[in-house]
């Protein structure tokens, strides 16, 4: 069975039905790249896969265990809802640091937490609760140094670009190993020097084979950091397939009318 | 009179303005913050009342809410909530002040708390934090800062306020110095009065500004 597995999910606010019943599946280290026109209902998507939005129906497993079901009555313990929760990671387009803790303390702030109650729960020892404690600033040192963030370790979100803030998050949201790690438009907040940067750091996790989900703008590097690519349009999935078909062999008129008008807009810019 | 006689019978005065400052302070904080979770409360019924409640509060003066703790429960009920004497007196004034006060504070608290973007609460789920840890170590802190400005402003309005307790005549500063100076045709006590108000609000105002230059080394 795969890795996620997405079924079914249907979402409306009041009249309004962003997604008209969702599936899909992904590998286990593959990177699924969701792209389609605003409204489309990709950053919906992705919020309901991260419970911060729940679906009207459907159901999501990871990895066979059931996260999510519109059916269950039964409300998840608080226990299985984190459990649940943890499974995926969430990097949001407007970063969402804590500004008034350091780049550090942003990082190690829920995994101590988590760490220090179940550590608690199990009557650890203080000198135990301290090296658990070590161990997490260790580790935060070598996610800022795998995002190249060493030297701000000890500053505040304020003083960082937004290139730098996200990269931020998105040591952040590693610090928890996520199974899943979505993206929402990454670099949409950025100014435009500033999205190499981030781009960069998401092509570096793509190559430890970790499994990603990203919504983005960025045509040119949804194909060439995904292994799939879903084309959304009104709430369903017009087209899916590898990056080549969709960007190379597009069927959908939609997709086709959506690609031209990108390419248009860059070439725009240029 | 000596001027040391009437510097005694001041501090005095001035000592209950201070008691009744600090004891309004201390209960009106958290009682504001109750009084916040109910006009921002889900269930509709609740929010209108507190709602209605808190526009009552700020709507009529304080010296009518002073009169009304004071005598109506008596005078109307035949209730004797406060025991007469001098404490009676002091009860009454600080329950109207910490009603009225914990008013003021609550909005104040409902406007820092609504000035933190959905974000940060979205942003501290998907890290697994729970409403408390969320709270606790999220939104505390960011709702702290911006809060000492307004708050600084109302507790300074209330160091003054408590002057009007002397309409129940509780022996505050003002009450003494009328009844036991002024009537003696002495005039200078009133600017010397001017004087203790300016070194407690200054004092305050250091307090708040020392607050704020620790809560600047980050921005929101």
């Amino acid at each position: 069975m795969a890795f996620l597995k997405v079924n079914n999910i249907t979402k409306s606010f009041g009249e309004l039905n962003v997604l008209k019943g969702i599936d899909f599946s992904l590998e286990k280290g593959q990177v699924l790249s969701l792209i389609g026109s605003s409204g489309s209902g990709k950053t919906t998507l992705l919020r309901c896969l991260n419970f911060l939005e729940t679906p009207d129906s459907g159901t999501v497993t990871v990895r066979e265990k059931t996260v999510f079901d519109a059916k269950r009555t039964s409300k998840p313990s608080l226990r299985e809802m984190r459990e649940n929760q943890l499974k995926f990671g969430m990097v949001f387009q407007s970063f969402n640091l804590f500004p008034q803790h350091s780049i550090r303390k942003n990082l190690t702030l829920a995994a101590s937490l988590i760490e220090k109650e179940r550590l608690k729960k199990a009557h650890a020892s203080r000198a135990d609760i301290h090296t658990a404690m070590e161990r997490i600033d260790q580790h935060a040192n070598e996610v800022l140094a795998q995002v190249g963030l060493s030297d701000k370790a000890d500053s505040y979100p304020y003083q960082l670009s937004g290139g730098q803030c996200q990269r931020a998050a998105i040591a952040r949201a590693l610090m928890l190993s996520p199974d899943i790690l979505c993206f929402d438009e990454p670099t949409s907040a950025l100014d435009p020097e500033l999205t190499g940067e981030v781009l960069r750091v998401i092509r570096g996790l793509r190559s430890e084979d970790r499994t990603m989900i990203i919504v983005t703008h960025e045509m040119e590097f949804a194909r060439h950091v995904s292994d799939r690519v879903i084309f959304m349009a009104d709430g369903v999935i017009a087209e899916e397939g590898t990056p080549e078909e969709i960007f190379e062999h597009p069927k959908n008129e939609k997709l086709q009318a959506f690609l031209s008008h990108t390419k248009e807009t860059s070439f725009q810019e240029d | 009179m000596t001027f040391a006689r009437i510097n005694a019978m001041l501090l005095e005065g001035f000592g209950t303005s201070c008691q009744l400052f600090l004891l309004t302070l201390v209960l009106s904080l958290p009682l504001g913050l109750i009084i916040m979770f109910g006009s921002t409360c889900k269930f509709t019924p609740l929010r209108w009342l507190t709602r209605t409640f808190v526009w009552i509060i700020r709507g009529t003066p304080l010296m009518l809410q002073l009169f009304v703790v004071f005598y109506v429960p008596g005078m109307l009920f035949h209730m004797h909530l406060f025991p007469s004497g001098p404490e009676g007196r002091f009860a009454a004034a600080l329950t109207a002040f910490v009603i009225n006060y914990a008013c003021y504070f609550s909005e104040i608290y409902r406007g820092g708390f609504g000035s933190i973007t959905r974000g940060q609460y979205e942003a501290a789920q998907v890290l697994g934090m729970t409403r408390w840890e969320t709270f606790r170590h999220v939104i505390l802190m960011q709702v702290v800062k911006r809060l000492l400005p307004p708050m600084s402003n109302e507790i300074i309005t209330l160091v003054k306020d408590t002057s009007l307790a002397r309409t129940i005549m509780v022996a505050e500063i003002f009450f003494i110095n009328e009844t036991e100076i002024l009537t003696k045709g002495i005039v200078w006590p009133l600017f010397y009065i001017g004087v203790f108000f300016l070194i407690f609000v200054g004092a305050l105002t250091l307090l708040f500004n020392y607050l704020e230059k620790k809560l600047s080394y980050y921005k929101v």
